[in-house]
């Protein structure tokens, strides 16, 4: 009844509009499984129950805080109104430093214990991430 | 100081030659002459001669450290080698801004040399689309960031280039990924010039091929040098990492490389006109939003130079400005012009293009969107997020198997009609391939089934196109050469990424540390005192199973000004393997944190993307052999 060249249109068109549902499906079920959220000590502190999923924590490294042995090092990571102890067993960056900003990857064990599975520092010292400057204020 | 002077009245003056550029091109468009007016190929290469005055005079003010300059307060010192000096130039937000106009400037006026078999009108329309942007531009460079402001009093220390931009590869990476992200430019002024002309057709997709190609291997270098410097210089041991800037150089090269194959289409049989076009204009307003976003400071990344919220709104209003004149351009002028181009028969090459569309639109939506969401939800909630390498890995790498199948099949189809010829000897590769797979990864992942598919699919391609290369005559050596490279490149990439091995561990000078498949010996350190930096110098023994030893020296890197400490992995390269060692250093402490990688196959990474840059190297000069 149509034309071909109507027809050929109507199955682009068609084609086009599934891909785009295909995608936006897609896209939306991976970001649910694979988005990591960023939470300050003080949010973890308030937490009602805890998440099994990985999040980010951000803070400054507390002073005096840094142990390290063979395998692990530890450290505390504090907004300056609560801390969280953080065990991590991984390479460090080079700007992982005491008093500086910090952003660390991984599970929570409770609310003062976090293991962490990636350590993430900017590579300029003057600059800090705005998560962590957002959850430590202005002070 | 003079230099000053001269670098910022050269811009001035750059900035009112595209006024008069603007004036004289517009008023000779309908003057009857078929050559364009004399004066408008003079006053592009005085803008460009402009240009590079001001971009030297900046140079020169690096070298000089001229500390009157507060860009080059901002950005240099005077210890730093003259290399970096010089590569400093173009190391941040003014100087890269400035390199922009030069790229602008330039490939206009290449474009006009170029172009003399085209219709004028076309050209003086490309040169007014083109001075368009060039005037945002130097507008944004004067009023936002300008390179040439004075400092009063003089400084007499400048603050230093951060120590991890001090590296050759990066040193000459912006200027050639901006050929590329810039070149695109040119590719959105034409197409909107041969829209309002109604000139896309065959002879418009000839000529501006040549264009899309030269951007197109120049961004793929360019992403790659990054992705080596990424790689030895920030000590991950990875060269991609999904990061948000790297992301935005790679969603224009996706659209780029889809019109590259479109406009093949367009050459030979006058189809996919305005697709074409929508994908020239996305590509460069992915180019802008990419500056928007690494400029504004929106985007959290290694990456992002210091930032100001007055760039980030200004550079929005033009690409605002800029989309919306495009997209008016497009549909008041925009006709399709040929009703045979409609016909598409469902087994062509046509269609396998078409394709291969799909799933550069579709890779580019993953990016976009991981790279986008997160800043759209921090507004519209303030939540803060973070979208890692496993989502794209999981939305990106199981299309990489009907892709890289598609891709071994396409380019053996014909035009128009077509049905696949030698199905036995495809099917007796595709065999092969499946069964050489499966031998070599059985004992090495335990998703054997994912893997064998995706790797099979590699070989695939791996071996259509090796056959092609040795066997057959060459029809299309070029395309052949890079979808070769791209096979390469995904083999090398999915073996490194398999059997890559890693320990990260603390130890002692003195140490030894003991694992599965051999030793890690921490002889000594050593310190030394560098112009500009004090570096400590480890070595390291590492014995592996068959007691066979290799020195490893990573240097850990405390530079003056400004102080940061840098690691730099030392890597022993070799046809199969890398072998990486970094070290890190904890303050106050007698530990020192090391990570030693072996990653198989790295130099065949970068060996196959410059085989995927030499197909459009040779497609480009094709013509002329």
């Amino acid at each position: 009844m149509y034309g071909k060249k109507v027809k050929l249109r109507l199955v682009f068109l068609a084609l086009i509009l599934a891909s785009v549902i295909l995608t936006v499906f897609l896209v939306l079920q991976s970001l649910k499984d694979n988005v990591v959220y960023f939470q300050s000590p003080s949010e973890i502190k308030s937490l009602i129950e805890l998440n099994k999923k990985k999040i980010r924590v951000g803070g400054m490294v507390k002073e005096q805080s840094i142990f390290i042995n063979s395998d692990k090092v530890n450290f505390i990571i504090t907004d300056f109104k609560n801390e969280i102890n953080v065990v991590y067993s991984g390479a460090v960056p080079n700007l992982f430093a005491e008093g500086k900003g910090v952003v660390a990857e991984g599970f929570l064990k409770d609310k003062n214990y976090f293991t962490a599975t990636k350590i993430l520092a900017k590579h300029d010292e003057n600059y800090m991430p705005p998560e962590v400057k957002e959850a430590i204020g202005d002070n | 100081m003079l230099a000053n002077q001269i670098g910022h009245y050269s811009l001035i003056l750059g900035l009112l030659i595209s006024i008069l550029l603007c004036g004289v091109s517009i008023k000779d468009f309908n003057n009857t002459n078929k050559q364009i007016n004399q004066n408008i190929l003079s006053l592009s290469f005085l803008q460009l001669v402009f240009v590079i005055v001001s971009f030297l005079s900046l140079i020169i003010s690096f070298i000089n450290s001229d500390f009157s300059n507060e860009t080059v307060f901002n950005n240099s010192h005077t210890t730093k080698p003259l290399f970096y000096k010089i590569s400093g130039t173009w190391g941040n937000h003014e100087g890269s801004l400035l390199l922009w106009l030069l790229v602008l400037t330039l490939f206009i006026f290449l474009f006009l040399i170029k172009s003399r078999e085209q219709p004028k009108k076309y050209r003086i329309l490309t040169l007014l689309f083109q001075q368009i942007i060039i005037i945002g531009f130097f507008l944004f460079v004067l009023m936002t960031s300008n390179p040439f402001n004075y400092l009063f009093p003089i400084p007499s220390e400048g603050l230093g280039l951060n120590p991890i931009l001090q590296d050759p590869a990066l040193a000459i990476h912006p200027p050639i990924l901006y050929l590329g992200y810039v070149g695109t430019s040119i590719i959105f002024s034409s197409s909107l010039a041969a829209v309002a002309q109604n000139y896309v057709n065959k002879e418009w997709g000839k000529h501006i091929k040549k264009w899309v190609l030269v951007s197109w291997i120049f961004l793929t270098i360019g992403i790659m040098l990054g992705s080596i410097w990424a790689y030895y210089e920030l000590g991950w041991g990875g060269f991609w990492f999904w990061d948000p800037v790297e992301n935005v150089s790679l969603m224009p090269w996706l659209t780029l490389t889809a019109l590259l194959h479109c406009i093949v289409v367009l050459e030979r049989r006058a189809a996919l006109t305005s697709w074409v076009i929508i994908l020239s204009i996305t590509t460069f307003t992915l180019s802008m939003c990419g500056t928007f976003l690494v400029r504004s400071g929106i985007l959290n990344s290694v990456h992002t130079f210091a930032n100001d919220p007055a760039r980030g709104i200004f550079i929005l209003i033009f690409l605002f400005a800029l989309i919306v004149l495009s997209v008016g351009i497009f549909f008041i002028f925009h006709k399709e012009n040929n009703k045979s181009s409609n016909d598409f028969f469902w087994l062509s090459r046509e269609t396998s293009i078409l394709i291969n569309n799909w799933f550069m639109m579709y890779f580019l939506s993953v990016v976009l969107i991981g790279t986008v969401y997160p800043i759209f939800l921090d507004v519209i909630s303030s939540e803060k997020i973070s979208v890692g390498p496993p989502f794209y890995q999981k939305l990106i790498v199981p299309f990489l198997i009907p892709f890289l199948l598609f891709m071994s099949l396409g380019p053996r189809l014909k035009w128009i009609k077509s049905k696949i010829e030698n199905k036995n000897s495809l099917i007796i590769t595709f065999v092969i391939s499946v069964i050489l797979t499966f031998l070599i990864i059985k004992n090495l992942t335990t998703d054997l089934l994912f893997y064998t598919i995706l790797i099979s699919a590699a070989f695939f391609l791996f071996f259509t196109t090796l056959k092609e290369l040795f066997i057959k005559k060459f029809n299309n050596i070029s395309q052949t050469i890079s979808h070769f490279g791209f096979s390469l490149l995904i083999l090398s990439i999915l073996f490194n990424s398999i059997l890559s091995s890693e320990i990260i561990t603390n130890i002692k000078i003195g140490e030894r540390y003991d694992y599965n498949k051999g030793e890690i010996f921490f002889k000594n350190i050593e310190e030394r005192k560098e112009s500009n930096f004090k570096s400590i110098i480890a070595s390291f023994e590492i014995k592996n199973k068959n007691g066979k030893t290799i020195e490893l020296n990573p240097e850990i890197r405390i530079y003056n000004q400004p102080v940061i400490i840098t690691s730099e992995a030392d890597i022993k390269t070799t046809l199969l393997e890398d072998k990486f060692l970094v070290m890190n250093l904890v303050k106050g402490n007698e530990y020192f944190n090391i990570r030693y990688q072996i990653k198989p196959f790295m130099v065949w990474i970068w060996i196959s993307v410059l085989l995927l840059s030499l197909g459009g190297l040779m497609s480009l000069f094709k013509r002329k052999i």
